[in-house]
């Protein structure tokens, strides 16, 4: 935060006259002054720190899962420790990393300025949401430093109110809290988006990030109470032996699955919905078009977030709910499948007649809409009720959902990450470099998760840390791949990193982009505009046309 | 069907990828395509690639619930196995009393059914050469089925995370020739059916003192009870089934029959998994035995 800091400063220094003389990461500097701010753009970029904090913990347990795995017998750690890499991977990852990543962080900076507004509605809300997720933060770090949680992320009972010899309650007090960080959050959001909106700019002229952002915090608020009930009720299971979820207690263990994917199942698309809208955003702007269909898209991600609610009896096919209650969520899964196909063709459609360039953020936009039907589509084999018996439980849930979270939701971040870098930091990250991350990132994603659908449809079940010898080699195949993977992930770090001290001066708008957040300067001032903007169009007035004969006459 | 889903995926793949590629390539900056009047969205090819997607949504959900739906009942020749999960094992009986551990021994061409549950957390039975998957839970009887084509020896898998050693949790059915595997059936010491360790079951821990004809306890008598309706205190009837015994066994007060008192203790703690699936065997047998005698002693009053 101090390199960013002190290299905007040297960014006054050397450019005077084209930013603004003071700006958010040159106001107030100071340990005290980033911990009490209510700038929503030093929040979003406190978000930035913590998760990325997360995702290094998380990637690493990922790491040694994948090397353990490179031998069918159970050789590198023990079983114990086995199942506390995968729990650990999967709790920090889905409540630490994807959760927080695009709302808490881009949703944080750019949603005002796409607005027009000087904050969000509520900003010392803003920074207290911050704190509780720092504090849940706090727990998850203490619980692993104490040896960690072993019940999968998905706590099923009554192993995890009874059985489980692991720091369970902990752990389910740092989700506990991060719950309400991201309710508030989403209040937050839903109320600025409401009451802030710069004068002319109507919901339909909103930008489509915009639009599934406020979808997204609908489910936050709606759903995760629901996580925080069930999370409750285990612990008090657990540590009262009040029975709940126990049979022994006379309890219904079942009931506590239909508690957590109500929520759980939900809290999938808080995962993928923003990454939708920035793959809106980088669509339209790197092929110079508007998008194609602008209120069927904006539509779709509300009718996913109301159908993302009555679909959560599908992870129970194989459970032990009726065979007539299996089958309405059935069919409901395949319904809720539309809406996302809805998006995807209307992204293809809007590159017709585009002047298309592929810069890094284009590249991630694309490799989220290649790697994100197939996640969908494979979706439809496991919504399938004969056909996910043999699935369920299996590899081939994994690689499903890792093509939609890692595939989508992660692609999408990195893109959005990369189109607003400038924004955020005033700088120009270096364009081959990105380029370069952008592939590896695709190629080593591809070879670590393709061969999982295979194991998956072979029979190998998840969260195993010894395997018959037979599903070797597809395993070695994966983990060749995750290190490509991680090879795309420590890239961006680094030449992010570096283009603060040493990246060229960005601009108020590099990519020549229409949203509101390009018309302040980069870095924005503290009040984000110097006179609030009035609207008078709807968004992406690019003009494909323009852009290509422009381009013709100089080439 | 998993080929169809393969060709249906191919299909929707190939209409995202090839005009993603064909206008990345068309439109790249600096071709010379026109860009003349481009569309900003046509209702007509919304509801065109909405509703496609819907109707094959609809058709592939018949197609694999129809598939489900089949595989639901048994049929009714099945041979019976009763399987107990625990961490980290699968004990198994043989209606005919052979006991197995990780192992399950099954003849070619004929249909097993299994009743599941499980001692203490979740398992879940899979093998993935028969597509069969069942959640084992505690506290319940869940009911799966197949028929083995081809003689060989298959992995068993538990599938549902049950703790420290679940990837150990693993064993495999061995497919045998119907002489070899009656041969099977009889050998080693024991020769007790499961209902018949049922019935010792039955007498040793004193069931027999109370539900018998001339018990000085007013308790229900229980041939022919097994898959007949039976009517509770309640006004309400349930079925006789695995559960409602089991449960009364353990869970005595739940459900009375009608005309009787609440007087059973509960055998929740005296009695293993095992042991309640060999008194339901010894009790479904008796119904079996003699039906018309049952129907005699069933309490039919108020």
């Amino acid at each position: 935060m101090k390199a960013l800091a002190k290299s905007a400063v040297a960014a006054v220094i050397r450019t005077e006259g084209e930013y603004a003389p003071e700006n958010y990461l040159t106001a107030k500097l100071g340990v005290r002054a980033w911990l009490g701010t209510t700038d929503h753009k030093r929040i979003g970029l406190l978000y930035l720190w913590t998760i990325l904090v997360f995702f290094a913990i998380a990637a690493v347990a990922a790491a040694m899962m994948r090397i353990e795995l490179l031998t069918p017998a159970g050789d590198l750690v023990t079983s114990e420790t086995y199942n506390k890499l995968f729990t650990t991977h999967g709790v920090l990852m889905v409540w630490f990393f994807l959760i927080p990543s695009i709302p808490a962080v881009l949703g944080n900076f750019v949603i005002p300025l796409m607005i027009g507004a000087r904050d969000v509605a509520f900003p010392r809300l803003n920074l207290f949401s911050w704190y509780l997720f720092a504090g849940a933060g706090c727990f998850v770090l203490w619980c692993l430093l104490h040896g960690g949680v072993d019940t999968g992320w998905t706590f099923y009972t009554p192993y995890s109110s009874t059985y489980a010899n692991s720091h369970v309650i902990s752990m389910a007090a740092a989700i506990f809290i991060a719950g309400f960080s991201s309710i508030i959050t989403g209040l937050n959001f839903i109320v600025t988006i409401h009451t802030m909106r710069a004068p002319g700019l109507t919901w339909f002229r909103l930008p489509l990030f915009i639009w599934s952002l406020y979808a997204t915090s609908l489910i936050m608020v709606l759903a995760t109470p629901v996580l925080a009930i069930t999370l409750a009720l285990m612990s008090v299971e657990r540590l009262w032996g009040i029975g709940i979820f126990d049979p022994k207690l006379g309890g219904d263990p079942v009931l506590f699955q239909h508690l957590f994917w109500f929520y759980s199942h939900p809290a999938v698309y808080i995962m993928i919905l923003p990454g939708m809208g920035v793959v809106s955003e980088l669509i339209t702007c790197f092929s110079r078009k508007r998008i194609f269909g602008y209120a069927w898209v904006a539509c779709a991600s509300m009718a996913i977030a109301v159908l993302g609610f009555l679909v959560w009896g599908h992870h129970m096919f194989v459970a032990g709910q009726s065979m007539y209650t299996s089958m309405v969520f059935s069919l409901l899964s395949f319904l809720v499948a539309v809406p996302s196909g809805v998006k995807v063709f209307n992204w293809t459609a809007t590159l017709h007649k585009g002047s298309i360039t592929f810069q890094t953020p284009m590249l991630y936009a694309l490799g989220f809409i290649g790697l994100f039907t197939i996640g969908g589509l494979t979706g439809l084999f496991v919504a399938m009720l004969a056909v996910d018996v043999h699935l369920h439980d299996t590899y081939f849930v994994i690689a499903h959902f890792h093509y939609i979270m890692v595939g989508g939701m992660v692609m999408a971040f990195m893109g959005g990450l990369h189109y607003w870098w400038p924004k955020i930091t005033g700088r120009l990250y270096p364009e081959v470099w990105g380029k370069l991350a952008a592939t590896i990132t695709f190629i080593g994603f591809n070879l670590t998760f393709f061969p999982q659908f295979l194991l998956g449809y072979l029979g190998m079940p998840r969260r195993y840390h010894a395997y018959p010898p037979e599903f070797q080699m597809l395993n070695v195949l994966s983990t060749a791949g995750a290190s490509i993977l991680a090879a795309g992930y420590i890239l961006p770090l680094i030449y992010l990193l570096w283009s603060l001290r040493a990246g060229r001066m960005a601009g108020p708008n590099p990519w020549k982009a229409t949203g509101l957040e390009w018309q302040t300067a980069s870095p924005p001032p503290v009040n984000n505009f110097e006179k609030t903007p009035i609207v008078t169009t709807g968004p992406y007035s690019y003009d494909a046309q323009a852009d290509a004969s422009l381009h013709m006459a100089s080439a | 069907m998993f080929l169809g889903l393969i060709l249906v995926s191919l299909f929707f793949l190939a209409a995202v990828f090839f005009p993603l590629v064909w206008f990345g390539i068309k439109y790249r900056r600096g071709s010379k395509a026109s860009r003349a009047n481009p569309s900003e969205g046509s209702n007509v090819i919304e509801v065109g690639w909405t509703t496609l997607p819907t109707i094959i949504g609809i058709a592939l959900f018949s197609w694999g619930a129809v598939g489900y739906y089949r595989t639901e009942a048994p049929p009714a020749d099945s041979l019976q196995v009763n399987v107990v999960g625990k961490q980290w094992m699968w004990k198994l009986q043989h209606a005919e009393g052979k006991r197995e551990i990780n192992e399950l021994h099954v003849p070619k061409g004929r249909a097993v059914q299994l009743t599941l549950t499980s001692q203490d957390v979740i398992h879940s039975f899979f093998v993935p050469a028969f597509r069969v998957k069942r959640d084992v839970i505690p506290g319940r009887y869940v009911s799966e089925w197949f028929k083995a084509t081809r003689a060989g020896e298959y992995h068993i898998f538990c599938s549902q995370f049950c703790g420290t050693e679940h990837s150990q949790m693993i064993g495999r059915v061995v497919v045998m020739e119907p002489a070899a595997y009656q041969q099977w059936l009889v050998s080693g010491e024991s020769n007790e059916s499961a209902a018949q360790a049922g019935g010792r079951l039955f007498r040793e821990r004193g069931c027999s003192g109370c539900h018998a004809i001339n018990s000085s306890f007013h308790a229900p008598l229980l041939d022919g009870l097994y898959g007949k309706p039976v009517q509770l205190s309640g006004g309400e009837t349930v079925a006789g089934d695995n559960q409602y015994i089991r449960d009364s066994i353990l869970l005595p007060g739940k459900q009375i029959t009608a005309g009787f008192e609440n007087i059973m203790p509960s055998y929740s703690g005296n009695l293993n998994e095992e042991e309640v699936m060999q008194l339901i065997a010894y009790i479904k047998a008796l119904g079996e035995q003699s039906p018309e005698t049952a129907t005699a002693h069933t309490p039919l009053k108020k």
